[in-house]
Order: structure tokens, then sequence, then C-alpha cells
């Protein structure tokens, strides 16, 4: 297996002093490796050796036959050509970061390297936005969902890693009685331990004023409210109605205002609810505007049991567009029905530009167990790279995170980029 | 906490899903139901309805539906789901529930989250109807699921599947409405020891009505035993990319297109159909990035030479909508897109929204595979081909008409998985099923 494949140790990467903090290059041809794992042949459509002129005996070929990795040309459509060699070491730094290069060798796995919009006439795919901010909610929404208690120094070095890959937005952690969320009840030593991190922001949740204050107290700068489009999730989630929750929020906005905190409200259930089946979009409108009203700078809307298609979150955002202004939105789509990322799609084609994620997937649907909950940061990068939209997030520093937290947590990695990138075996329990 | 009484009345009108834990005495949507009820009926009698309802050829139901956007338009679907031939055993009807491996919600759930295709909003900004337009107007109103799971999917696998099993989950898939079936490849069973009893299943399901079982013949003399066999629909199997060409059949792209044209020609004497792949359309584990004008290069030949239908095949799932499109935007031009399927693979999880962008372009057949089976045999343990129960999810989520009916593929995935040893590939069938996720331990 080439070396450039293979995932590094933690105790190979750049310490955070020095990190370079220079982004996915979307025109870079990484170097491919010797041998990608070419000794499966693909079986389709194999001839039977006898019965074609242009046949040659399988026999004669073997592994060492497959070294079709010569010095390769990028054959992009841009017709950028890569001279590079296949012997890029790990000392040998295409773009000046040895991570990423190391974990993503081979450019045609890469949808970087392939065209962007710019060049791209077709509608569909002409006003897309140029860059995409994502929300990285692995550390509060991701791990919050998880039984076992994920030790202070694991979060805080998962949202060190997440810091180091470009991720513009990290929420680091919530602030509710650890009554109710045990995996958060060190919030206030994880938002001390970060607090300091440079190039990113970490809001935090907050519920209530006692949450803010709290938040406030251990050097949050940023906080997020929580509201429900249906009355029943509100009730059986918060113990309130969506209307009472409105109030206590307003009351945090309130008091985020005067310290000019900037307050990001989410809405959840904004296509269907657990309780009550669909979700007008005009009460996911009414809940939105709301929020905007009472002073939130970002509205985040969570198809929360993931059951959105393209069909029911088109009115919703039409709905919702009409009273909050698009640059103002971001979606947060479940994939426990695999369809996050053609819904981050539509979005995007619906002038979206704020995309929330989790690294590896992390948090499962307490609504279907054993079924997936958030969309996989890996997996959105890897498609935003490929339309060309701007991220600078680096997909291979964020794979490392990825990697670092599922290996805490013994599991397979949640995000389909992650795996088909990782040369581990599909059963984690052996790891 | 809800009462329960004023949640019957509500629930009444539709079935919605209710967890357990707060409703015990009410029937969750997670409450089973028979594996063996006739739903086909009934989903047919629903999708038409909504197909009608939906793509604006009702228009008095149109106006009332959309005047409250969203749920209350739904309301139209009431009187489908009282109706009779929803035989559906449920304690709204009486029905005691059958236990069953899945919980399968409510088939209102599904159509809860169909779309209005042609909804107005209060609003109505121009720049809402055109972004509408723009983005659903080339959406097909029926798309034609191709099931490749027992081929395609099966022949990745390892361990010898029998071939009864290979059988029953093909008759599984016939019933689940799905119209074409690849059922298995006639190549040398020293190659593809998984498929080396393709005959046997071929003539098992000769007698199968209802759906078209194509099968791979890579050259004549494979094609020759598949017509014995009772083959009346073939493919055929090219590359974009000419090393992966040469990797994977060891010839040159040229060289397996002249085979392919003796394939072609005898298929054509016999009014055998012919249904051209053509594999890397976007990447190939080789060369790289591949050009959309190899792969309108081979499209045109296989189409020349007679083939009914051209699938392109990212067999790497390395695309996204940024290649895809150019990439369909060139084939398009010299394949009608009638004749264009698609076949991602869900490598890097993009196989639905790869999928979501060709339909918007007009493509109108897609490629998949029950419970996702088949891996990707470059990236070990990565997905390979996407899955039909979470494409179904998603078309039907678009008001699409597809013919088939959900819960009986994620019923035969499940029959596959459990042979298998593994969990469902298919997120729609994890999330709706209530066998343990680690299904080696079954």
């Amino acid at each position: 297996m080439s070396s450039l494949e293979e995932p590094i140790s933690l105790d190979r990467l750049p310490s955070l002093s020095n990190i370079d903090h220079h982004r996915f290059s979307s025109s870079a041809c990484r170097p491919r490796g010797e041998d990608l794992g070419m000794g499966h042949r693909w079986i389709e459509g194999r001839s039977c050796s006898t019965s074609n002129s242009c046949e040659e005996d399988f026999e004669e070929y073997n592994r060492e036959n497959f070294m079709w990795w010569k010095q390769r040309r990028c054959t992009s459509r841009r017709g950028i050509s890569n001279g590079r060699t296949l012997s890029l070491g790990r000392n040998q730094v295409p773009n000046g970061n040895i991570s990423d290069s190391l974990y993503l060798p081979d450019d045609q796995y890469n949808s970087c390297n392939y065209k962007c919009t710019m060049d791209m006439p077709n509608k569909l795919l002409r006003d897309l936005p140029k860059y995409v901010k994502i929300v990285e909610v692995g550390p509060r929404d991701g791990l919050q969902n998880e039984k076992n208690i994920v030790p202070t120094s694991i979060k805080v070095e998962l949202i060190r890693k997440l810091v180091s890959s470009g991720l513009a937005v990290i929420e680091a952690t919530s602030f509710v009685s650890p009554k109710w969320v045990p995996q958060l009840s060190d919030a206030k030593e994880v938002m001390e331990a970060v607090k300091n991190l440079e190039g990113t922001r970490l809001p935090v949740l907050t519920p209530n004023l006692k949450g803010f204050e709290a938040a406030i107290a251990a050097g949050a700068k940023e906080i997020a409210v929580f509201a429900s489009a249906s009355e029943s999730f509100s009730k059986s989630n918060i113990n309130c109605s969506i209307e009472e929750s409105l109030t206590r929020y307003r009351a945090v906005t309130h008091a985020a205002q005067k310290l000019s905190i900037p307050v990001r409200g989410y809405v959840s259930c904004v296509i269907g609810c657990p309780v009550e089946g669909a979700v007008p979009p005009s009460k996911v409108a009414y809940v939105a505007k709301e929020l905007y009203d009472m002073g939130c700078f970002e509205i985040s809307l969570g198809d929360t049991i993931g059951v959105g298609t393209l069909g029911t979150v088109l009115p919703m955002l039409e709905a919702v567009m009409v009273v909050v202004p698009v640059e103002k939105l971001a979606v947060h789509f479940h994939d426990t029905y695999g369809q996050s990322l053609p819904n981050i799609l539509v979005s995007l084609q619906m002038g979206i530009s704020t995309v929330d994620s989790s690294v590896s997937g992390l948090g499962g649907c307490p609504y279907a167990k054993g079924a997936s909950g958030n969309v996989a940061t890996e997996d959105v990068v890897y498609m935003l790279n490929g339309l060309g939209i701007k991220t600078n997030v680096d997909l291979g520093k964020l794979l490392l995170a990825g990697e670092f937290i599922n290996k805490h947590l013994g599991r397979q990695s949640g995000s389909k980029t992650a795996i088909a990138f990782s040369r581990k075996t599909a059963d984690a329990s052996k790891i | 906490m809800l009462a329960a009484k004023a949640i019957d009345g509500k629930l009444s009108r539709w079935r919605s899903f209710v967890p357990i834990k707060y409703f015990a005495s009410l029937p969750a949507f997670e409450r089973p139901i028979s594996a063996h009820e006739d739903l086909t009926s009934g989903a047919n009698a629903l999708m038409g309805s909504f197909s009608d309802t939906f793509c604006g050829r009702n228009d008095a139901m149109e106006a009332e539906n959309f005047k409250n956007q969203g749920v209350n338009g739904f309301n139209s679907l009431v009187k489908y789901r009282n109706d009779e031939n929803i035989r559906r055993p449920s304690p709204w009807n009486g029905q005691k529930a059958v236990a069953s491996s899945y919980c399968f919600p409510n088939r209102v759930h599904d159509m809860l989250y169909m779309p209005l295709r042609n909804f107005s909003s209060q609003s109505s900004a121009t720049s809402f109807s055109d972004v509408k337009t723009k983005f659903l107007g080339s959406i097909p109103k029926f798309v034609k699921i191709v099931e490749v799971g027992p081929r395609d999917g099966l022949q990745n696998e390892k361990a010898i599947v029998p071939t009864a099993v290979k059988v029953d989950l093909i008759k599984m898939l016939v019933s689940s409405g799905l119209s074409v079936i690849e059922a298995t490849s006639f190549v040398s069973p020293k190659w593809v020891p998984q498929l080396a009893d393709a005959k046997d299943v071929l003539e098992a399901i000769q007698c199968v009505q209802g759906a078209k079982f194509p099968v791979l013949t890579p050259n004549l003399k494979g094609f020759a035993a598949a017509v014995a066999a009772g083959a009346k629909e073939v493919a055929i199997f090219a590359a974009a990319s000419e090393s992966f060409s040469r990797s994977n059949i060891n010839c040159s792209i040229k060289d397996s297109l002249y085979r392919y044209r003796e394939v072609a020609h005898a298929a054509r004497n016999s009014s055998i159909p012919v249904r051209g792949y053509i594999s890397c359309v976007v990447g190939c584990p080789v060369e790289g990035a591949v050009s959309p004008s190899q792969v309108v290069y081979v499209a045109k030949a296989l189409l020349d030479m007679g083939c009914t239908e051209i699938s392109l095949g990212d067999t790497i799932g390395v695309g996204t909508p940024g290649t895809v499109v150019p990439m369909l935007e060139a084939v398009l031009e010299v394949v009608p897109v009638e004749k264009l399927a698609v076949h991602f693979h869900d490598t890097y999880g993009q196989a639905l929204s790869n999928i979501l962008i060709s339909l918007q372009m007009g493509i109108r057949t897609v490629d998949s595979a029950v419970s996702g089976l088949g891996g990707c045999p470059y990236a070990k343990g990565a997905s390979g081909n996407v899955a039909t129960e979470d494409v179904v999810y998603m078309l039907n989520g678009l008001g699409v008409k597809t013919n088939v009916d959900l819960e009986k593929v994620i019923l035969a995935g499940d029959f596959i998985c459990k042979h298998l040893g593994r969990s469902p590939g298919s997120k729609v069938a994890k999330a709706l099923s209530r066998i343990p996720e680690n299904a080696s331990k079954l």
C-alpha cells in the first residue's frame, strides 16, 4: 500500500502552533499512490477467455501487473496537468500541508479536482453560492447523543482538530442542565479550554437565562437558542409550548444583545415531527420569523427526523424565505433516510449558503434506533468541493478529526467519504 | 403530554407516527404490520391519486390544497386512507397487527412527504415561480428503476449465495413492483464464481411475470448461453476509460466495442433488446478524471450498434453534480434523454444528490440495488451501489411515480441481508428497521 494512503498517526500531525491553514486547493492534483488495492479486479462483465479474439489469458495477470500508476496527468476539464511523481513521500508536501495530502493521495477520488461551477453554464448549478459556510455541530449535537460520557479532554481535542481543518463555526457545547444532557455537563470546562482558539467561532447552546449566564461566565462569545415548529415536539423536547419557549428566548436574546453577543436561532421539526407528522411550512415560517425578529442573526432550519425530500423542503424554504432573508438562513438536515445531501443541494439551488453538519455523522437519531442522524461534514465537503464551492475546509484534516473521535467511540465513521478514504475494516469493533 | 384521546381524533384522519414511549396505548407508527398483505392495489390507487392531484391535473383540489400550505393540503389523502383496498391491519380498522421485523410507517407517512408539484404560494413572487420551474420543471413524472441487486450486488459477495436464495430474492423484488431486475450474468465462472449458476437462476424465473430480467453477456458465448437459458434481454458493458477497460475486461475500448457489436448483431437477429453500460463515466481508479468526451464516444458507439438504453455508471462513486452535469450535458447531445439511465455508486455518499441532479436534467431511468448490495472493490469496506429503498423514498417525496412498493423492497432487502448476515445498506431500511444494528450477531 502506498505510504500516501495510510492514515497518519496522531503524533505525526503538525502541532497547533504552526498549523498551516492552507486550504485544500481546488485545483491541486494530488499524486496517487502505488497501489490502491487494485488486487481486486473489477469483475463486472469479465469475458470468457476462450471466446474472444482480443482476450489474453487472465492467468498471466497478477497483482504485480496491476501497477497502473505511472506519472499521471491530471485530466480535469480545466486541463490542469500535473507532473508530480508518485513517489511523494511523507516529507514532501505538494501544497505545504502534510496531513491532507497523506490522507487524500488520489486525485481522482478528490472531488476538488473536478470542474467547478464557475465554468458551468448549466442553469441547475449556475447560481449556486460561491462560498458555503459550514457550521460544525459534532461536538454538541453529535456528542450529546452518546451514551458513554466522552472525557472533556477528548472533546477539547476534537474541537481543536476541527478548528485546524478550517471550519468557520464549531458548536462547542451546550449549557443545559446536566440532568437532561449528562454528556455535556462539562460545558464550562470545555468552553474554558477552547475559548481562546483562534480562527473559528464557537457558539454554545443556551436554553434559558441561567444557561446564558453560565455560558458567558465560561467565556462564550456566541450563543444559540432552540425552538420547534411543532407544538408537540416543543412540549416533549423542552417541556414547554412554542410560545413559552419564544418568550424565554426573548429574554436570552435581550440579555445577549446587551453584551453584544450574537444569537443563532434553531428551528426543529421543519418538515416532520415524530409526534404530529407533517409540519406546515407556515408554522416553520412563523417560528423562524419570531426568532429573527427577536434578534437572531441566523436561523438554522432543522429536519429533525430526516424525513424531508425536495418535495417538502422546497415549500418549507419558500415559506420561510418570505419572512427571513435567505442569507440569514441555514439548513440542518438529518440523514436518517439518506436524504440530506440532495436536500442540501436543493437548498443551495434556492440560495442557502450555510449548512450544518457533524463530523463523521456524529449523533444518531433518537427516534429511530440505530439510524443515522446528522449529515456527515466530510460528505458535505466532498459534494461542495465537487461543485467548486469554497468552504475553506481542509478535507484531509477533517477526516483526521473524524478518525480521532471514532477511535475513541470505538465505531466506524458515519461518513461514506471517510470510509471510502479509510483502509480500516468494516467491523469497527475489531479496532 | 398530549392526551391519548385528543391524539386519537387527529390520528384517525391520518396515521402519524407516535413514539411508543409517549403513547403506549396508541398504535405507534412502529407497530409492525404483516409482511404478507397485499398492498399493491392500494398502493397503486394511492399513487394514481397523488399523481393526478399533485401533477396539476386536478385544479380544483389543487386550489383547495394550496390555500393552506402544507398539512391541510393533504386532507385529500384521507379518503384514500379509508379505501378498502388498503387492507393493512391496524387498530384503526380493528385488525390485528402481525409481527414482522419491520415497522413500516403508515403509507401516509410517505405520502405526507410528497410534494405539491405545482404548488403556489401566497406570495407568488415571480422569482419563486422561476425557481420552481427551474428546479422542478424537468423532473419526470415517472421514473423506471432498474434493480441490479441480484447481479451487480451479489457478484461482489465472497460467500456463494445459493441459487434458491437468489431466486427468492428476485421474486420478492418482482412482487415489489420493480419492472426491470438484472437477474444474473453469463460470464465465466472462473471470474465470477458467484454467478456460476446463471443458467439455473434464469431458468427458475422464466415463469415469473411482471418484470423484465436482463442478463449480462460479455461476448457471443455468454449471449448464446443466455438465450439458451431463456434470456429475453441482455446487457453489455463498456468503459469510458481505456485503462479500466484493459484492467476490467482485458481489452481496449475499441476492441470491446467490436466484440459487443457482434453480440448486438446477434441480439438483433433474435429480436432481443440490448442495454449498454458505460463504466467510469466520471472517474477511473486508474486514470483519474474521465472527460465527458470519452463518455460520449462510447455512448454513441453503443447507441449506433443498437442499444436500446445506455446506463452511465459512476463506478467508483466519485461524481458530484459538478462533474455529473457536464458529463450528462455532453452525452445528451448524442443520446436522447429517454434512452439514458444513471447508475451511481454511493461510495462517497453522493449518489442521491447525483440522481437528483440527473432527474432535474430529465433523466428518467435510475439503476439501484436493494439494500445497497455490492460494495466497492476499490475501497474496502466502502459502499457501492445506491440503495433502491433510499432512491424510492426520494422519488416518492418528489411525487415521481415508480410503481414500486417501498415496504416490499425493504422486505426483500431484509431477506437478503439476513442471509448475508449483515445490516441493511439502506438508510431508509435502517430507519424503519427493528433489527439490531449489528446484524452479524444474528
